[in-house]
């Protein structure tokens, strides 16, 4: 039967849509795969599910920091804006510098820094596992960072394998 | 009507159980690439597009070749394809997916797929080509859907769907434009700086596309109820006939300007596909079975008793399909990056595991093609009793 | 600055519920300070109109070429694919090939300018070793073709490459006339012997190439190949008259790389 637009049916023309009853067909298969498909949408909150994660205790004890005088130990911006923004200010940063070339992030205060994660923060923050680490393990986060820029822990080590 | 894909008879969840097999074994693979880097396959730098690439290429081909049955039911009334535009349709979606998913095989940050979409780049053919394709998959599963659950409902289909389909047409041309103009653009490769790439990739989608829905129609009507009909069938033939013997002339236009302007780093590449150059040239069997096979096809396309003889027929599209792969799927892509700009020689082989992950991908194709094409009959056969 | 305070409370309001002392922040943070923040270039940061360099073939040696090259991928952490850290990361001479990145490399004549040679051309040139590397083209067909802006022009004439950005598609690759760009197809940093720690890695899947040392020019310093070239190279602004590269220009005949492509190269050689 072609459907070129001007044929009839035995009803007349442009018949009603067949009546199909009102129940689940296939009821096992559905239920099934719903089930299945719940499962793998919640699999990170099962993966997760009874794991102990220590509480997050970012330390700030590196020898660059206890190096400079007790009033000097600031970040580019407050500790409360810094944890709450850092990780909008670094994206800032990499499109800045990337992009832009503007290398100098001008702080709240009027102050200089330079825009840089591997040359300015991880200079004070060299302890990678127990600052950033902390918080990023204890919200499940991987920010990708390390793949390409250097971390101060390890920079040391291949720093002093170098010589 | 989705229903239909869950019933069937052994052959069918049998057909569905090897292709999903397939997809597993392509799925191993992937996620091996996809840790340690494009590295698993036979690209380099020299050659940085390679098997993905050109599946894709030919796969678009397919895809768009769907207009040649929906073209003469709509702008002609052409009405014995009515019959058989839901199968081009249908194998239109299945081909796109593969193109979609051939795609992504191929890029070095999967993860940052949605870039294209964040930054959208007017000016990057890539950008467009993103478009055309994503609008032509979702296109032809409403208009296949849409059109076939009306024939089941024995109603005429919206007038929405009709406006859609006049968009299609058209749309199917731009599909394979905008892929040639991701090639025919480059400064510096002089294999692809063709004006003629375009037509030619038409063409050649508009002989494989319809050989390729040859074989389905009568794998069809050997396994179902559903006969896509003689007559349906003859003139996808003509068809067929028509664009590969237009493919060959293109591409001896093609020839010509190449060789008798004797510009070097235009016939560079025609010499190291069809002659080798230093003493390289693996693609050199296949490209002259390609081009030979295609006019051995044309010939025996043009004599009748061959064309309606459904047997000889079937042999003669299956020539054409393998032999318009091998010049889209094998040599267009290579070619044009050997030899490199610097007119260094290396040569391209994909590797194993970049077969399997290949297949992995037809294997998904084919999975989609069945059911869709399980669907259609199925609605088809009940229509008809 | 982007963040918008709206923005901000939503940000901390969320590391509250993470029990970050997000609620802290929201006390301790004037509204209004954020409108401050700022960029800048760096003070001492070299500017042009349109970078470019100049390479004078008469004062460069094969020696002298191999320290630029070397220079600038010691300070770009390039991969040397051919001698891995570990025994365990080797690969076969074949993939060495395939797999090789490059920044700042040699060709001989003919390949560097294909189409230029011909059977009684001077004897030096069959000798000589031509540096080559992205040529910053004024017109690049790779920022016209990248899907995503990841490589792009800045508007002092250096073709950049934005690592974060790129989803590794290649057609920067296909189109660069010059063979300028690299792909990662393994994993870099197993083959880094010399790691220098002020400059980032890339990661598998994306592409890169010479980005004329911008990381050395915002510091006021000259492109790495430069420094070591004993003035075989010249980097310098073409808007300025007075500067060494216009100079150059105007006292020697130069050639460029396959100039009638017409993607415009900014590297001029000196023969």
């Amino acid at each position: 039967m072609e459907h070129n637009g001007n044929y009839k049916n035995e009803f007349g023309w442009f018949a009603d849509k067949p009546k199909v009853p009102r129940k689940l067909f296939h009821a096992k298969a559905v239920v099934g795969g719903l089930l299945i498909f719940l499962v793998l949408v919640t699999a990170p909150l099962w993966r997760n599910l009874g794991k102990v994660v220590p509480a997050p205790d970012p330390k700030l004890n590196t020898q660059a920091i206890l190096a400079l005088p007790e009033k000097d130990r600031v970040c580019v911006e407050d500790t409360a804006f810094m944890k709450a923004n850092h990780m909008r200010l670094l994206v800032d940063w990499r499109d800045e510098v990337v992009r832009n070339g503007n290398r100098d992030y001008i702080n709240s205060k009027g102050k200089r820094h330079l825009a840089s994660l591997s040359n300015n923060c991880m200079e004070c923050h060299s302890n990678k596992s127990q600052f950033c680490d902390q918080c990023h393990n204890y919200v499940a986060v991987a920010p990708n960072c390390w793949g390409c820029h250097w971390e101060k822990e390890k920079k040391q080590v291949a720093q002093t394998e170098a010589k | 009507m989705l229903e239909q894909a869950f019933t069937g008879s052994k052959k069918y969840f049998g057909l569905l159980a090897g292709l999903g097999f397939l997809i597993g074994l392509g799925a191993l693979g992937y996620y091996q690439q996809l840790t340690t880097g494009l590295g698993i396959t036979g690209m380099g730098r020299d050659v940085s597009w390679g098997f993905y690439i050109a599946q894709f290429t030919y796969l678009v081909g397919v895809a768009a070749s769907g207009v040649m049955v929906v073209l003469p039911y709509y702008l002609h009334d052409y009405k014995a394809f009515g019959r058989i535009t839901i199968l081009g349709e249908f194998l239109a979606v299945a081909a796109v997916s593969m193109c979609l998913l051939f795609i992504v095989a191929d890029l070095g940050r999967p993860d940052r797929l949605f870039n294209i979409i964040k930054y959208p780049t007017p000016g990057s053919v890539l950008f467009w080509d993103m478009v055309v394709l994503n609008g032509y998959l979702l296109l032809n599963i409403i208009i296949g859907w849409n059109v076939l659950e009306a024939e089941r409902n024995d109603t005429k289909y919206k007038k929405w769907v009709k406006f859609l389909i006049y968009v299609s047409i058209p749309w199917a041309i731009s599909i394979h434009t905008v892929t040639a103009f991701l090639y025919a653009g480059l400064p510096g490769r002089g294999f692809w700086l063709t004006a003629v790439m375009a037509p030619r990739f038409l063409s050649s989608a508009f002989a494989a596309g319809p050989a390729l829905l040859i074989l389905l129609c009568l794998i069809v009507r050997n396994n179902t109820k559903f006969d896509p009909g003689r007559e349906q069938i003859q003139t996808l033939a003509k068809i067929v006939t028509y664009a590969i013997i237009v493919n060959i002339f293109l591409f001896f236009c093609e020839i010509f300007t190449v060789f008798y302007s004797q510009i070097p780093d235009h016939m560079i590449h025609f010499k190291y596909l069809f002659l080798g150059v230093e003493g390289k040239g693996q693609l050199v069997p296949f490209m002259w079975f390609s081009l030979l096979g295609m006019i051995v096809a044309a010939i025996a396309m043009v004599n009748p008793k061959i064309r309606q003889n459904e047997n000889t027929l079937a042999w003669a599209c299956g020539l054409i399909i393998i032999t318009t792969y091998i010049d889209k799927g094998l040599g267009l892509i290579s070619a044009g990056f050997i030899p490199n700009p610097l007119e260094h020689i290396t040569e391209y082989w994909p590797t194993g595991l970049e077969a399997m992950i290949t297949l992995g991908i037809w294997a998904t194709g084919f999975f989609i093609l069945t059911v869709l094409f399980k669907i259609a009959v199925a609605i088809k056969e009940e229509v008809r009793a | 600055m982007s963040i918008k305070r709206r923005e901000f409370l939503r940000l901390a309001g969320l590391s509250t519920l993470l029990g970050l002392g997000g609620k802290a922040a929201f006390e301790l943070i004037a509204p209004g300070q954020l409108d401050a923040q700022t960029y800048a270039p760096e003070s001492h940061a070299l500017k042009a109109k349109r970078w470019a360099m100049v390479v004078d073939m008469r004062k460069l040696d094969e020696k002298t070429a191999a320290k630029c090259v070397q220079a600038c991928h010691v300070a770009h952490n390039v991969p040397d694919i051919a001698n891995p850290t570990t025994p365990a990361a080797a690969v076969s001479p074949e993939d060495q090939v395939r797999f090789r990145i490059k920044w700042l490399w040699t060709e001989d004549y003919h390949n560097a300018f294909p189409g230029e040679e011909h059977e009684n051309v001077q004897e030096k040139l069959h000798h000589m070793k031509f540096l080559v590397l992205c040529n910053h083209c004024d017109n690049p067909p790779c920022v016209r073709v990248c899907p995503t802006q990841a490589t792009f022009r800045r508007p002092d004439g250096m073709v950049m490459m934005d690592m974060h950005r790129c989803i590794g598609c290649r057609y920067c690759m296909a189109a660069c006339p010059f063979g300028a760009r690299s792909f990662n197809w393994k994993d870099p940093r197993p083959f880094i012997k010399n790691v220098n720690l002020e400059y980032p890695t890339r990661e598998i899947g994306v592409v890169e190439k010479c980005t004329f040392c911008d990381e050395r020019v915002s510091k006021g310093q000259m492109p790495a190949c430069v420094e070591v070239s004993n003035g075989a190279l010249t980097f310098g602004d073409l808007g300025d008259p007075k500067s060494k590269v216009r100079e150059l220009l105007r006292a020697n005949f130069t050639i460029r790389r396959k100039a009638h492509l017409g993607t415009l190269p900014q590297v001029y050689y000196i023969v």
